[in-house]
């Protein structure tokens, strides 16, 4: 029973981390149409940023400033580069972004080295925030936790309440429109990129500590980031989370599962032995296959219904 | 005439010295599992410059290739092909036993169809025991003791502890994991029949970002030690997770005094991180010439002299070049087998049926007393036992064909 409490627990905080990083790679999608590859990297440099931050001005400065640096440099990437490559194709964005993603994980092993860098919980949050028969759950969960659901929050009612929210959304099918009634739709571009960025950032100072802050952890992350928004549908906020959330779960819970296919066939009454030529494949226990589950969630998606759960784009 | 000679020299230049002895390393330097490989090539660089200082072998200068495989088989033998291009006469090699398996097969055919152009293969840290039983071969030579080996000696702490009841083993899905597991069910068994084995997990090499869903597992076990082999990233982050929720256990660790490992698991691992090693910082009561050394050349306090296994097999090499007269391969080769060597940490010798170092193997405990600590943690490792290499050996059923 116990396990499944915390599965769900563990689920759902690496859920929530997943949405930090997938709301602000689906909110520039929605925005520009381009699947940002150097999205993950973004999320990196906000880990290094805040550990670096921390170390002159104290974590809870840093929580802050490291997120508006990382919002700084996503405008600069959409004003400096993406801007330029925009009549060009979508096709030249994203090679643009992938490239990024290479320089940026060179530059971050420049000034940082290849090793993992120590980034410990700060003294101020690491601490026990409960404990729940036996186990504890650390504060920095708890405060991942908060952080993500008021992001959600957040971009919620910025998006259905407020009057640039509105913009934004009608830039998103009619930027001839928006433009012409006199609004500057490039500056909102980089407003959704910075914001887009900063979210990531902000995912980065937290997930640096649940995580392991080297070179490799934009590399790492990126496939399931891209799982999530095309699961839960390109382009929605609330399909990132729903498919961020999903896949935490379902990811953790597969680990807790010690059960094969061999013991389903046992169930039905089929009994295999070693002799079957695809015993080593009924053999693998679900736990053993729990990474591989998200991409083969990805690809039921896909042909069950290519637009994602609550995407609204056939694309 | 002047241009002529400018091009000339600078040809020259560029050529490969032809006095050199090459020692192509082969190892991850990126990705999940570069530390460890970043780690120990700055090892090769120290040891191979100490041979040099004193005029090479047999008065070669030796020139280390590295070479990045990211723990990939497939790259490594890309890269294998490389550097036996470019001269390599001895290929060295550590990080995953899946590698070491590619290479030790590719390097038997290599030699097979090229004689007169043999290369050699120094492992020191692949350790499933395959490669020095059914799969030996005359070319491979392991420096680090097996996993069947490094388990005896931590199994032989484990039953002497009473208060263990409840054992759950997580190790990473491949030859090496699978390796650790099987040693220890069977060693267990043996040894403490009374022991229950609660959990037998193999999680993906390098992949898992987060463990605390194994964590919650282990708890949900009633565990009260965990066996694992774990090394780089995922001992770290299972630590890391394990500190988080507060999971209070046993650790018996192969590689817990890895890189970055100690730090992460912090104050929790005082009295409960064993791990059996050649060496630690602690072996001696006062530092060894050579770690002295070691800490003046690489100042940052993440570099310490961890692998020591290297500093026997380049000084294995040294005597087997300078015994076999030259510094062909197979004569070094033959050299080396059943040579014996004093250590300051006691006498070791390369097995001549199998081509296994036996060099003494501490169990060792974290404490927060240590004279010495790792990385600058304030915790450091105090020997539990010292097994002399003699008691490190155990039977093999390898049959190796001779040139």
């Amino acid at each position: 029973m116990d396990i499944a409490i915390f599965s769900l627990l563990n689920g759902a905080v690496y859920g929530l981390m997943l949405f930090m990083l997938s709301s602000g790679l689906t909110l520039i999608f929605s925005m520009m149409g381009v699947l940002n590859f150097a999205h993950a990297s973004v999320f990196m440099l906000g880990a290094y940023f805040s550990w670096q931050l921390s170390r002159w001005m104290g974590f809870w400065p840093a929580l802050v400033a490291a997120p508006l640096l990382c919002g700084l440099a996503g405008a600069g990437i959409e004003r400096f580069g993406l801007r330029r490559l925009h009549r060009v194709g979508h096709v030249a964005e994203i090679l643009f972004t992938f490239g990024l993603s290479y320089v940026i994980a060179e530059l971050v092993i420049m000034a940082w080295g290849r090793n993992p860098i120590e980034n410990r919980v700060p003294g101020v949050i690491d601490f026990p925030a409960f404990t729940l028969m036996g186990t504890s759950y650390p504060f920095y969960k708890v405060l991942m936790t908060g952080i993500s659901v008021a992001m959600f929050a957040f971009l919620y009612a910025a998006f259905k309440r407020t009057r640039l929210g509105l913009i934004i959304q009608a830039a998103l099918t009619h930027p001839q429109t928006v433009s012409a009634l006199g609004h500057d739709v490039p500056r909102l571009f980089v407003l959704v990129f910075a914001i887009g960025s900063a979210l990531a950032g902000l995912a980065g100072v937290i997930g640096g500590f649940a995580l392991l802050t080297e070179p490799n952890m934009a590399a790492a992350l990126g496939p399931i980031v891209f799982v999530v928004v095309v699961v839960g549908g390109l382009g929605s906020i609330p399909g990132a989370f729903v498919g961020s959330m999903l896949i935490g779960i379902l990811q953790t819970f597969a680990v807790a599962i010690d059960y094969s296919l061999l013991d389903l066939f046992r169930v039905a009454g089929h009994a295999v032995d070693r002799s079957s030529p695809l015993y080593e494949v009924y053999a693998v226990k679900v736990a053993q296959a729990a990474p591989i589950l998200p991409y083969l969630l990805l690809v039921l998606v896909l042909i069950v219904r290519p637009r994602g759960l609550m995407g609204t784009r056939e694309t | 005439m002047h241009r002529v000679l400018a091009v000339a020299a600078l040809v020259l230049a560029t050529l490969p010295a032809f006095a050199d002895f090459k020692i192509a390393f082969i190892d991850p330097l990126s990705g999940g599992a570069a530390s460890a490989g970043l780690s120990a090539q700055k090892h090769m660089a120290f040891f191979t410059d100490q041979i040099n200082a004193h005029g090479g072998l047999n008065g070669e200068k030796i020139t280390v290739l590295s070479y990045d495989n990211k723990v990939s088989p497939q790259e490594s033998l890309i890269v294998l092909k490389k550097a036996i291009d470019e001269g390599a006469k001895i290929v060295v090699q550590g990080n995953g036993s899946s590698v070491a398996h590619a290479i030790t097969d590719a390097v038997l055919k290599h030699n097979e169809r090229n004689p007169g152009k043999e290369v050699l293969f120094f492992n020191y840290a692949a350790i499933d025991p395959a490669l020095t039983n059914e799969k030996c071969n005359f070319w491979h030579f392991r420096f680090d003791a097996d996993v069947d080996m490094k388990m005896q000696a931590l199994t032989d702490d484990i039953a002497k502890n009473k208060a263990i009841r409840k054992v759950y083993l997580i190790n990473q899905d491949y030859s090496f994991g699978k390796a650790v597991a099987a040693a220890a069910t069977k060693m267990l068994k043996e040894k403490r029949p009374d022991i229950q084995i609660v959990g037998d997990e193999l999680h993906p090499l390098q992949k898992v970002q987060d463990f605390s869903p194994y964590i919650a597992k282990i708890k949900a076990s009633g565990a009260d030690t965990v066996i694992t082999g774990n090394w780089s990233n995922d001992m770290l982050l299972l630590f890391k997770a394990g500190h988080d929720a507060g999971l209070n256990v046993n650790w018996y660790t192969y590689y817990g005094g890895g890189l970055g490992s100690v730090p992460a698991i912090g104050k929790d691992g005082v009295g409960h991180l064993k791990q059996a090693t050649e060496h630690h910082k602690n072996v001696m009561p006062t530092l060894l010439p050579e770690e002295e050394a070691f800490h003046k050349r690489f100042s940052d306090k993440a570099d310490e002299l961890y692998y020591w296994r290297l500093r026997n097999m380049f000084h294995l090499l040294e005597a087997a070049a300078k015994k076999a007269g030259s510094n062909d391969p197979v004569k070094i080769a033959k050299a080396l087998e059943g040579m014996k060597m004093d250590t300051p940490l006691g006498p070791m010798q390369m097995r001549a049926d199998n081509h296994q170092l036996l060099q003494p193997i501490f169990v060792s405990t974290l404490s927060d007393k240590a004279k010495y600590d790792v990385e600058g943690s304030g915790l450091g490792f105090v020997t539990d036992v010292k097994l002399d290499a003699d008691k490190t050996a155990l039977p093999t059923t390898c049959k190796m064909t001779r040139p």
